[in-house]
């Protein structure tokens, strides 16, 4: 849902036939803004409507549809970007707070010729199969690792725990990230 | 059907089959280049948004679209009357069955009533998807609400409510199975366990949502759709027939699917025919993706029935006779017909003889979510039933419960084995090949059972409780019809493939390119693989039913092995010498022992074609080019067991998983890394199903649990390492000796749970005859045997 949670009829009431009465007025749409941001190095200028989510704007604006959405209240994680550094849910900003930030998203990694050590990690151990939330998975442990350089399993799952997949079961990408650690530790590739 | 690729094999050399070959399509959906519905943007896109009942049941008594009509930005409503006549009826009816008597199905928009929440009503076009939920917000719709109809068991009371008034009924179907005489099993049965068992409903819940982008190009009169689909072709069938296109006018295209499970296969959604309509209407492209409050009740929903079910055994716990009644939730519509209670039924006998079985099952309309296959379709409630049977036995006769299997295990020698039914192919249930036995003790070695009473001994000194579970499951996969692959080498070497199946993440670019790479000798890297559309390839149903590998897998072989064979023929005219004397090797065809004379397949794709001169007619068809089909006459059966050790808190309700094996066996194996990221990917969909994953809906028919909050996706945390191992005995139903894999890992989970729990708890006598539970919903169970065991105790 775009504008709003959808509300739900719980209750059956015999009385209240028109369940769908239209509001009068709609509060004002329009409201545009400016704003500027860098995205994977490269510097953006653009007017957006106020209530236009980040993912939203990567995606449909700047058209970098790497970035996924998956649930849009913030659970599954396949919209997480690196907004300043931090991994952050796209679906739950909108594109006018990200007003002057620096942003990486999945198109800022590697390339399929010259993969992200990272990215490597996830092809060799088999970390995906849909590859739909494998984005959000690469940014919020690209963050992680950053921090956390020499992880412990524990560690590992603990952040992980923040996406979901429905897919894989999660030990091929518990596997890459271990992995990914000691490769990006020894330099390789970096 | 040319030479069976397996039949040569012996001469070639076999680099990739069987290697974990690493996936040729993760570089790209590593770097975000991946194609997903909602990662197509034609210009001038405009975008729906879809009204949904929020009432389970009631009747519509108007619609007023006015002011929608009226918001900037928005380009049209459309409401059933705005449809035209072909798209007012109710959609197709996809896969009838005689026991089926009111194969009542879904409307593209609601005509007069609305049978679910979530059921769409109207639909808005508009520039944005924010514009078109505005205006959403401005339909008015009058409701005459009705009393809805949530539980199962009350829906087939003679005073309920009717999902469908004309049907006089929500019975839709009643459906008899019978092997041998059961009542007579029965009656001379030295002992007869009987148990009633409930099993909720659950969702697929894909990473990605479904979507559907059309495109009408009305000079061209094309209609191009981009649909989340499992079943491209079969959408482009019905799509062309709906709108009276020719089907080379349509073209289905189910580019990359962020996970389907199976209810992203379905002919058809709503939206997948009011999309393509509404591009039709204004001549712009139209994209609807579904958002995830959406999907939790627009999206097919699986898993409710209630069996009572009886086991008959002997002195020694040999299986007698086995009954079952159920009752299967079909939902508010049934357009899937029978295939899940029929699989349930199907499956449930499993790796064992039952010389008497009765099976036997009411399907029956409830005013909730449609329901249709989810991985396991069924599978995981035979399994279910018949292993909480066989652990039921063990416990009543004091009985090992490996033991007890292995007293009714269908042997190695005895295959094919016909188990009397029929499956949901309409063939009759024979199980190719399966080594029972060998599964079983290999699994026992892996959870170290022999060492198991002791250990469970320790655990309770600690006062820990410490269970082991096991299961084993018979898997029906690789059905009919058939499927088709052309494989062509290009004057530049390299290999394309078409296939007529749509993937999800199976790995399908790579495992059949695999395949393509050993029989034409090439790198597997120079194989490119098309999957999922229409215009590639024309013939074919789907990926569903654990059946691409097999089936699909197999016209990938035998196309392959035609044009290796073409590529011979037209050498053999060009090299001068006899197809005998030639051997294809590296990509290149050599005269054997003249190292001097060959050809690289690309010079042979180029004499293949020519500009002048004529085709000999050995040569058959221009190119190198080759399609065929596979059509299996029946299903192919894998099987496996699961064992674990499972910890249970008494105090919360938690559960710990300290063990997880697997063992599996589906044939031969294409590419073990990929088979093994299935059944890892399936045991934490399980698991789900097991412990964590319930849809919840109040005695109104609304789903409570409509977010990631509520609904419950087992995470890292959840899942633990799965120790895997396979047993290989090949399928002898087609040459590459394959069986299917997609559902192994998810039907025996809830099974292997409930025994683990039974084996912990079992100072309190508590029998787990439900799926799935919780923590809070185990700590009751916990509390109320621990309640009447203290009662049991106190009166002395």
């Amino acid at each position: 849902m775009k504008r709003r949670a959808q509300t739900n009829a719980s209750r059956r009431t015999p009385q209240a036939r028109r369940s769908k009465q239209a509001k009068v007025s709609l509060p004002p749409l329009w409201t545009r803004k400016e704003i500027r941001l860098r995205v994977n190095g490269v510097e953006y200028t653009s007017t957006v409507d106020v209530r236009m989510t980040l993912v939203d704007f990567l995606r449909h604006e700047l058209g970098l549809t790497g970035t996924h959405v998956g649930c849009e209240h913030g659970v599954c994680g396949a919209c997480t970007i690196l907004l300043d550094g931090q991994a952050v849910r796209s679906c739950l900003l909108f594109a006018v707070q990200a007003d002057g930030a620096e942003i990486t998203t999945v198109e800022g990694l590697g390339t399929p010729e010259r993969l992200h050590p990272l990215q490597e990690a996830f092809r060799d151990h088999h970390a995906l199969q849909c590859g739909f939330c494998t984005p959000g998975f690469l940014m919020s442990t690209l963050a992680f690792l950053r921090e956390n350089p020499e992880p412990s399993d524990e560690q590992i799952r603990e952040v992980l725990a923040g996406n979901l997949c429905r897919c894989t079961g999660y030990q091929g990408i518990i596997d890459a990230v271990r992995d990914a650690a000691q490769r990006l530790r020894s330099g390789y590739g970096a | 059907m040319n030479e069976r690729p397996g039949e040569s094999r012996e001469s070639m050399v076999t680099r990739y089959f069987g290697e974990p070959i690493k996936r040729n399509e993760d570089p790209r959906l590593l770097t975000g280049r991946g194609t997903f519905v909602d990662d197509i943007r034609p210009p001038g896109l405009l975008h729906a948004a879809f009204l949904r009942s929020p009432f389970a049941h009631a009747r519509i008594l108007s619609i007023r679209t006015e002011k929608a009509r009226a918001l900037p930005g928005v380009v049209a409503v459309y409401t059933h009357a705005d449809l035209p006549p072909a798209l007012q009826e109710p959609l197709p009816k996809l896969i009838p069955h005689p026991a089926l008597i009111h194969h009542k199905t879904q409307y593209a928009l609601a005509p007069d009533k609305v049978r679910h929440v979530g059921e769409p009503i109207a639909v808005v076009i508009a520039e944005n998807r924010y514009v078109a939920e505005d205006a959403l917000e401005l339909i008015e719709v009058e409701y005459d609400p009705l009393p809805p109809v949530v539980d199962l068991e009350q829906a087939i009371q003679p005073d309920a409510p009717l999902v469908h008034e004309d049907a006089g009924t929500n019975v839709c179907a009643h459906y008899t199975q019978r092997v041998g005489n059961v009542e007579e099993a029965f009656a001379k049965a030295a002992y007869v366990f009987t148990e009633r068992f409930v099993i909720d409903r659950g969702t697929a819940a894909p990473m990605e949502c479904r979507g559907v982008v059309a495109q009408w190009e009305p000079k061209m009169r094309q209609l191009t759709v981009w649909d989340s689909t499992q079943a491209p072709i079969p959408i482009r069938n019905g799509l062309a027939r709906l709108f009276g296109l020719p089907q080379s006018s349509v073209r289905v295209i189910a580019p990359d699917i962020g996970g389907g499970f199976g209810p992203k296969i379905m002919m058809f959604y709503p939206e997948e025919v009011v999309v393509p309509f509404a591009a039709m209407q204004l001549e712009r492209p139209v994209k609807w993706i579904e958002d995830r409050l959406e999907n939790f009740v627009a999206m097919n929903q699986e898993r409710e029935q209630i069996h009572e079910a009886s086991i008959a055994v002997d002195k020694e716990g040999r299986i007698l006779g086995v009954k079952t009644v159920f009752l299967y939730d079909a939902g508010a519509y049934i357009p899937y017909g029978l295939i899940v209670p029929i699989v349930a039924s199907t499956t449930l006998p499993g790796p064992y003889k039952i010389p008497n079985y009765h099976c036997e099952f009411r399907a029956v309309f409830t005013n909730k979510t449609i329901v249709s296959p989810y991985r396991g379709a069924g599978r995981p409630h035979g399994v279910f039933v018949m292993e909480r049977l066989m652990d039921r036995v063990a416990r009543e006769l004091n009985l090992d419960r490996a033991e007890v299997r292995r007293r009714n295990f269908i042997q190695p020698d005895e295959f094919p084995y016909d188990v009397g039914l029929i499956y949901q192919d309409n063939a009759p249930l024979i199980y190719d090949s399966g080594n029972y036995p060998a599964c079983l003790e290999k699994a026992l070695e892996m959870i170290g059972y022999d060492r198991w009473p002791s250990e469970r001994e320790r655990y309770r000194r600690e006062g820990r409780y410490v269970g082991l579970g096991l299961a084993c499951y018979v898997e029906g996969s690789g059905i009919g019809p058939y499927e088709g692959c052309r494989v062509t080498v290009e004057p530049s070497g390299k290999v394309y493939a078409a296939t007529s199946v749509g993937t999800q993440g199976q790995g399908h670019f790579t495992s059949f390119a695999q395949i393509i790479a050993d029989i034409l000798s090439v790198p597997v890297e120079d194989v490119t693989i098309t999957t999922g559309d229409s215009g590639a390839f024309s013939w074919g149903t789907g990926t569903f039913a654990s059946r691409a590998a097999v089936v699909a897998g197999n016209a990938v072989a035998l196309a392959a092995q035609a044009v290796r064979e073409k590529a011979l023929r037209v050498a053999a005219t060009l090299l001068e010498a006899r197809v005998e004397d030639l051997e294809l090797r590296d990509g290149r065809v050599f005269v054997r022992g003249v190292p001097g004379r060959s050809l690289s397949l690309g010079e042979i794709a180029v004499a293949a074609n020519p500009l002048r001169g004529t085709i000999p007619e050995e040569w058959e068809q221009p190119g190198l080019e080759a399609t065929r089909y596979f059509a299996p006459p029946r299903g192919t059966f894998s099987n496996g067991v699961h064992a674990a050790i499972l910890e249970v808190d008494i105090h919360t309700g938690m559960i710990n998983i300290l063990k997880y094996v697997v063992v599996h066996d589906c044939g031969r194996i294409i590419n073990p890394m990929i088979l093994d990221g299935q059944i890892r990917g399936g045991v934490a969909q399980g698991i789900g199903n097991a412990f964590y994953e319930k849809l919840v809906y109040d005695e109104n028919g609304q789903l409570l649990t409509r977010t990631f909050m509520d609904y419950l996706l087992p995470t890292a945390m959840e899942v633990p390492e799965v120790e895997i191992a396979h047993v290989e005995t090949p399928s002898p139903l087609n040459p590459l000796g394959v069986k299917g894999a997609g559902e192994a890992g998810t039907i025996p989970v809830p099974a292997v749970f409930a025994s683990a729990i039974d084996d912990a708890l079992a100072e309190f006598s508590v029998r787990i005859t439900e799926m799935p539970l919780s923590p809070n919903r185990l700590l009751e169970i916990i509390r109320t045997a621990r309640e009447r065991s203290k009662e049991a105790k106190s009166p002395r």
